[in-house]
């Protein structure tokens, strides 16, 4: 039987071919899990759900908190993207939540993740995006909301470049944008 | 004529172009008009209204005159000559006025990039280089941005020195050490075109145009910069401004300024004798310039002094100015003016009288005097460039000493600099750009590059020579606007600059007036009687020059213009050879042909399966919402017209919301998952709307119910699994699941494993036929689809097949056969409004008087007589078989017009006045110019008992 497919898998090719020139790395991070998290901030829910994640929900806007393979990205001021490897269930937070108030979530697949990594990363990134990049402002702990191109996104840096969580249908044509973007850095 | 040495132009490389098809020469570092100066080509365009020669006015983006239509390697129209940068193969033509735009598509790359910064710095003469310099040394990330190749600005033409270097070196240098700063950004060749609030501004940099067909393929040909500053300092600089006389427009006639610079940036003389006209004395650094060069100058005349009564008020030239004049041999004539040029397509002589002697009353010239030349430069003065400012919100303020609006106050984060608010000396220029780059950053105060002391020039501001006829006395010379055509405008009436420029089109050009604007007002204002101050210039709006809709397009062209969302299941529609509708962003199958099919063979046949056989829908864009919490049940009945709350687990219920206003907003299915978790899903096109919905009422109207809502539309990918033999197909696929009419009815879902991945099955049927909707994690739905498919037995079907199965059910569409003015009733649903609950949104407006009319549109069902005629969609309804005289009544309209394969005729749905009780009764439409006879039936037209779907 066929594999199951992630929804930027037909790029895999080009986003290898953009990344050899070593100014920018591009790849589909697939099958990340993902869980999307409401719950009152000020419950003791939201205290047990840190305790089981790791680490306090965050409550800063734009901001990011990591524990460990885990992280849990704000999104609202009740509501967080949980974000782990492939394969991670969301019992445990179902668990930790319990039957009060609050809701998680499996959304792994309603979202994907593009890496865009390498040293014009940013640079690539600021032909769509709006917000300030510079590191300096959009560093390690940091996540927005925002759009890239004309598509909905969650960007979250990380070491290995900048996570651009988007929603499936949309990453054909998010692929499309960065490769377009990509071409004068290319060479 | 090009001077044996010195300019900023690469005279070990020569360039070939042609203009008009003649071939000429010239230098990187030339632009088009310094080379047509240099081979001597003095009539660069044709004005647009008389026809008369127009030359080259200027050297920079303000140029009113020397339009030219670039033919190669790829077609501009309308490009000033000033500030095209010439390369090899350049093919231009003079104009007429107006251009010609390419009729093939353009090839080029546009892009933009979004940018932030501490400092934005328009302009790199003196000043915005001080500023740029000063912000930087204090740390912070600065943009500079100039509008041509080479930075220093006034620098560049006028041959001056900063920190002992040649201001054009000095200029490098500092540029250069700039660009070494991690958080600097320099852009050359971009122009900052739009100032908005927030220190929100816009640029296009020019990034390959001046490479001509050289230019690569990969970059952008031009890009778009928007730029986010916490503070700007407009180093925008000065334009000098003509004095209007007769004859103004020759070719020959040129700014000051410009020749300066022509001389000094592109080793280039614009003529061989000269005249200088000027009520400033910024031109005699001109004059004395050009003599050094090798220009006779035959004469300077100065508006200012000579006056008989030694005791007027006029203003005298400055001293210092007028004793470098004579010292170097040139006669100054003070208290002179031109009154007029004269010359068979461009000047060969300049006539000149006292002032005194030209009050108007006598001809134009008595008792002057006459000059051979054939070079009249000029100068009224200075203006600031005050248009990014005043777009800024930032008010002007009349500067009398100057003559001209400078920059007073603006609610924004900005601070002016330099020329641009009436410094004109290059110490004075150096010293404001450091301090305003200063107090952007630290404050701390930097040093100022030193420059040598000159003394500070000024002028008298003058407009007009006065003669008897003004009919050749241009003040806007790209529309060939004279002072006479203004006059004669306030003699119409007009009172108001505005209303001037719109009756007499002068700034309405691609120069928008840079150089003509002021001395259009001074006209109106002396015709009025007022003084300039008070009339003021018309309004400073984006964009400073043109920008051509292709940069401001940038990747948003093509497939990249609007996203296309797609399906987990896209890949395989293409590969099938699908046709798809556009339905919002989403791309949907349309149908399948087949080889030979069109669209109507290759859906009756996808119908046929469906009804007959067994038949299979992406149905994935569906919107799908999880609705979550102790009050879950509760939260939809407020939202739903029917009871939600009652729904058992395991079941689904179809449902309706409307507005507060009664009409249907969207509709779908409610599954429950458990006791405090549904899915709920709504139509494609509504899915954002819905999920905004529920928020806002969550939010805003019922904080207090405990419910959580998350989209869950992409998490899945759905598959619609239809037809008679879809039991015994899923039971193949699912064969731990049982699949018997009483194990698994209507209306219920269950957990199975379909073609061994996890799925949620539901029993739902939007085509009335025993129906399933598989659904999977997106990620799965293609093996899914991919393993249906591979049994061989199961028809893909798109979406108008779809639409026939569903209207053939009368099941209606929400923005098809609802369009907001339509509530449940209307459609014959009154079974999905509750009676019991106590309320819902909609509900009172369902007892309105308006929503009981027995006159409201109602859906019905249309079967024309002639059973091959397919109506149009959006086809009127009248009673009668002759059309009464107008105002016809008109009866309602078709919504949604197919060909049955079930029925064997074609059919419609309709909303009709009082439709439900016109059952049986003929109606009217008119389709190609006759009434053809349809009957109105219900709306239910196919299996109306709904055996086939439940069995």
């Amino acid at each position: 039987m066929a594999e199951r497919r992630s929804p930027a898998a037909a790029f895999a090719g080009r986003f290898a071919a953009a990344s050899e020139g070593g100014a920018l790395r591009l790849a589909e991070l697939p099958f990340r899990t993902q869980l999307n998290l409401r719950v009152d901030p000020a419950s003791p829910a939201a205290r047990d759900l840190g305790d089981a994640l790791g680490a306090p929900l965050p409550v800063e806007p734009c901001t990011a908190v990591t524990a460990g393979d885990v992280t849990v990205a704000w999104l609202g001021p009740d509501e967080w993207l949980v974000i782990a490897p492939p394969g991670h269930r969301p019992e445990l937070l179902s668990k930790a939540l319990g039957d009060r108030h609050g809701s998680v979530v499996d959304v792994s697949a309603q979202r994907t993740t593009l890496l865009v990594g390498g040293p014009r990363a940013r640079d690539l990134l600021a032909h769509g995006c709006a917000l300030d990049l510079h590191p300096s402002v959009f560093g390690p702990g940091r996540c927005a909301q925002t759009t890239l191109a004309r598509a909905q996104v969650v960007l979250l840096p990380q070491a290995d470049g900048v996570h651009v969580l988007v929603r499936s249908s949309f990453a054909a044509y998010l692929a499309e944008w960065l490769l377009d973007a990509a071409t004068e850095y290319l060479r | 004529m090009r001077r044996a040495s010195g300019g900023r132009i690469d005279r070990s490389r020569t360039l070939r172009f042609t203009f008009d098809g003649h071939e000429y020469t010239g230098h990187p570092g030339d632009t088009l008009a310094s080379a047509l100066l240099a081979a001597g080509v003095r009539r660069v365009a044709t004005s647009v209204k008389l026809g008369r020669p127009r030359g080259v006015f200027s050297a920079g983006s303000e140029e009113p005159s020397a339009v030219v239509q670039i033919e190669a390697p790829f077609p501009e129209p309308m490009l000033p000559a000033t500030t095209v940068e010439l390369y090899d193969g350049l093919a231009a033509s003079s104009l007429p006025g107006r251009g010609r735009l390419a009729a093939e598509p353009d090839p080029a790359r546009y892009d933009a990039v979004h940018a932030h910064c501490d400092v934005l710095v328009v302009g790199a003469g003196p000043a915005g280089l001080a500023a740029a310099r000063a912000a930087a040394a204090g740390g912070a990330r600065v943009i500079l941005a100039d509008e041509r190749p080479e930075p220093g600005g006034s620098l560049l033409g006028t041959g001056e020195s900063v920190d002992g270097l040649p201001g054009a070196a000095w200029a490098a240098a500092t540029v250069a050490e700039l660009a070494e700063l991690p958080d600097v950004t320099v852009l050359p060749r971009t122009t900052v075109f739009g100032y908005y609030d927030d220190n929100y501004l816009i640029a296009v940099e020019r990034r390959t145009n001046h490479l001509g067909a050289a230019a690569p393929a990969h970059v952008s040909r031009e890009r778009v910069w928007r730029i986010r500053a916490r503070r700007v300092v407009l180093a925008t600089g000065a334009h000098e401004r003509p004095i209007a006389f007769a004859g103004n427009d020759l070719p020959g006639v040129m700014l000051a300024g410009a020749a300066r610079a022509y001389a000094h940036r592109y080793g280039v003389l614009p003529g061989r004798r000269a005249v200088v006209f000027t009520a400033h004395d910024s031109a005699y650094a001109a004059a004395l310039d050009l003599a050094e060069a090798g220009v006779e100058v035959a004469a300077v005349v100065d508006v200012r002094g000579g006056t008989r009564d030694a005791g007027g008020a006029r203003p005298a030239p400055g001293a210092e100015w007028a004793a470098r004049a004579r010292a170097r041999g040139i006669e100054l004539l003070a208290g002179h003016v031109v009154t007029g040029a004269h010359g068979d397509g461009e000047v060969s002589s300049v006539t000149v009288a006292a002032r005194d002697d030209v009050p108007g009353e006598r001809p134009a010239g008595a008792g002057g005097r006459s000059f051979e030349a054939d070079l009249l430069l000029v100068s009224g003065g200075w203006n600031p460039v005050v248009h990014l400012f005043s777009q800024s919100g930032g008010t002007l303020r009349h500067d009398d000493a100057l003559g001209t609006l400078v920059p007073d106050a603006s609610r924004q984060a900005v601070e002016v600099a330099g020329a641009a608010r009436g410094v004109l000396t290059l110490a004075g220029c150096l010293a404001d750009g450091t301090g305003a780059g200063a107090r952007a950053t630290s404050g701390a105060a930097a040093r100022v590059p030193e420059a040598a002391a000159e003394p500070e020039p000024a002028g008298e501001p003058y407009w007009v020579v006065p003669a008897a006829d003004h009919s050749a006395h241009f003040v806007d010379l790209q529309r060939d606007v004279t002072v006479a055509d203004l006059r004669r405008a306030v003699g119409a009436g007009l009172r108001s600059v505005e209303h001037v420029k719109r009756y007499t089109t002068a700034g309405t050009a691609h120069d928008q007036g840079k150089t003509s604007g002021l001395l259009a007002s001074a006209v109106v204002a002396e015709a009025l009687g007022v003084p300039v101050a008070e009339l003021g210039v018309t309004t400073f709006r984006a964009p400073y020059l043109p920008v051509a809709f292709a940069t401001l397009a940038g990747r948003d062209r093509g497939a990249l213009h609007d996203p296309v969302r797609v399906t987990a299941l896209h890949e395989w529609h293409v590969a099938a050879g699908a046709l798809f509708e556009n339905v919002g962003q989403w791309k949907r199958p349309w149908y399948y042909p087949r080889p030979g099919e069109d669209m109507e063979a290759a859906v009756l046949r996808e119908c046929r399966a469906a009804r007959e056989g067994v038949a299979a829908m992406d149905a994935s864009t569906l919107g799908k919402i999880d609705v979550v919490g102790a009050d879950a049940g509760e939260f939809l009945d407020r939202l739903y017209t029917n009871l939600m709350s009652t729904l058992k687990v395991g079941a689904v219920r179809y449902g309706v919301m409307c507005r507060p206003d009664g009409m249907v907003f969207d509709d779908g299915t409610v599954v429950r998952l458990a006791d405090d978790h549904f899915l709920v899903t709504t139509t494609t096109g509504n899915a954002a709307a819905v999920l905004d919905w529920m928020e806002e009422w969550l939010q805003t109207e019922w904080p207090s119910l405990r419910v959580h809502c998350t989209s869950v539309t992409e998490q899945w990918a759905t598959v619609a699994l239809v037809g008679p033999r879809s039991r015994e197909v899923l039971a193949g696929l699912a064969p731990g699941l049982a699949v018997g009419a009483d194990d698994f009815p209507f209306m219920t879902w269950r957990e199975a494993e379909v073609a061994g991945i996890p799925a949620r099955v539901c029993r739902i049927s939007f085509s009335g036929e025993l129906a399933y909707e598989i659904n999977v994690t997106s990620w799965d739905g293609l093996r899914l689809w991919t393993s249906i498919m591979d049994l061989g037995v199961v028809t893909p079907y798109g979406t108008e097949t779809m639409h026939v199965l569903r209207a053939e059910k009368g099941y209606p569409i929400v923005g098809q056969d609802i369009d907001g003015t339509v509530t449940p009733q209307d459609l014959g649903m009154a079974w999905v409004v509750s009676k019991k609950k106590p309320d819902f949104v909609g509900k009172r407006s369902h007892a309105r008087a308006d929503t009981a009319r027995p006159d409201r549109k109602q859906l019905v069902g249309l079967l024309p007589e002639d059973p091959g005629l397919l109506l149009p969609e959006g086809a009127h309804l009248v009673a009668a078989d002759v059309l009464p005289e107008p105002p016809v009544p008109m009866l309602g309209h078709v919504t949604s017009s197919y060909r049955s394969a079930a029925l064997g005729r074609t059919f419609a749905l309709a909303l009709v006045k009082g439709g439900h009780g016109r059952i049986g009764e003929r109606l009217y439409a008119p389709v190609g110019g006759t009434l053809a006879p349809v009957t109105v039936t219900s709306h239910v037209l196919y299996d109306p008992e709904g055996a086939r779907r439940d069995g």
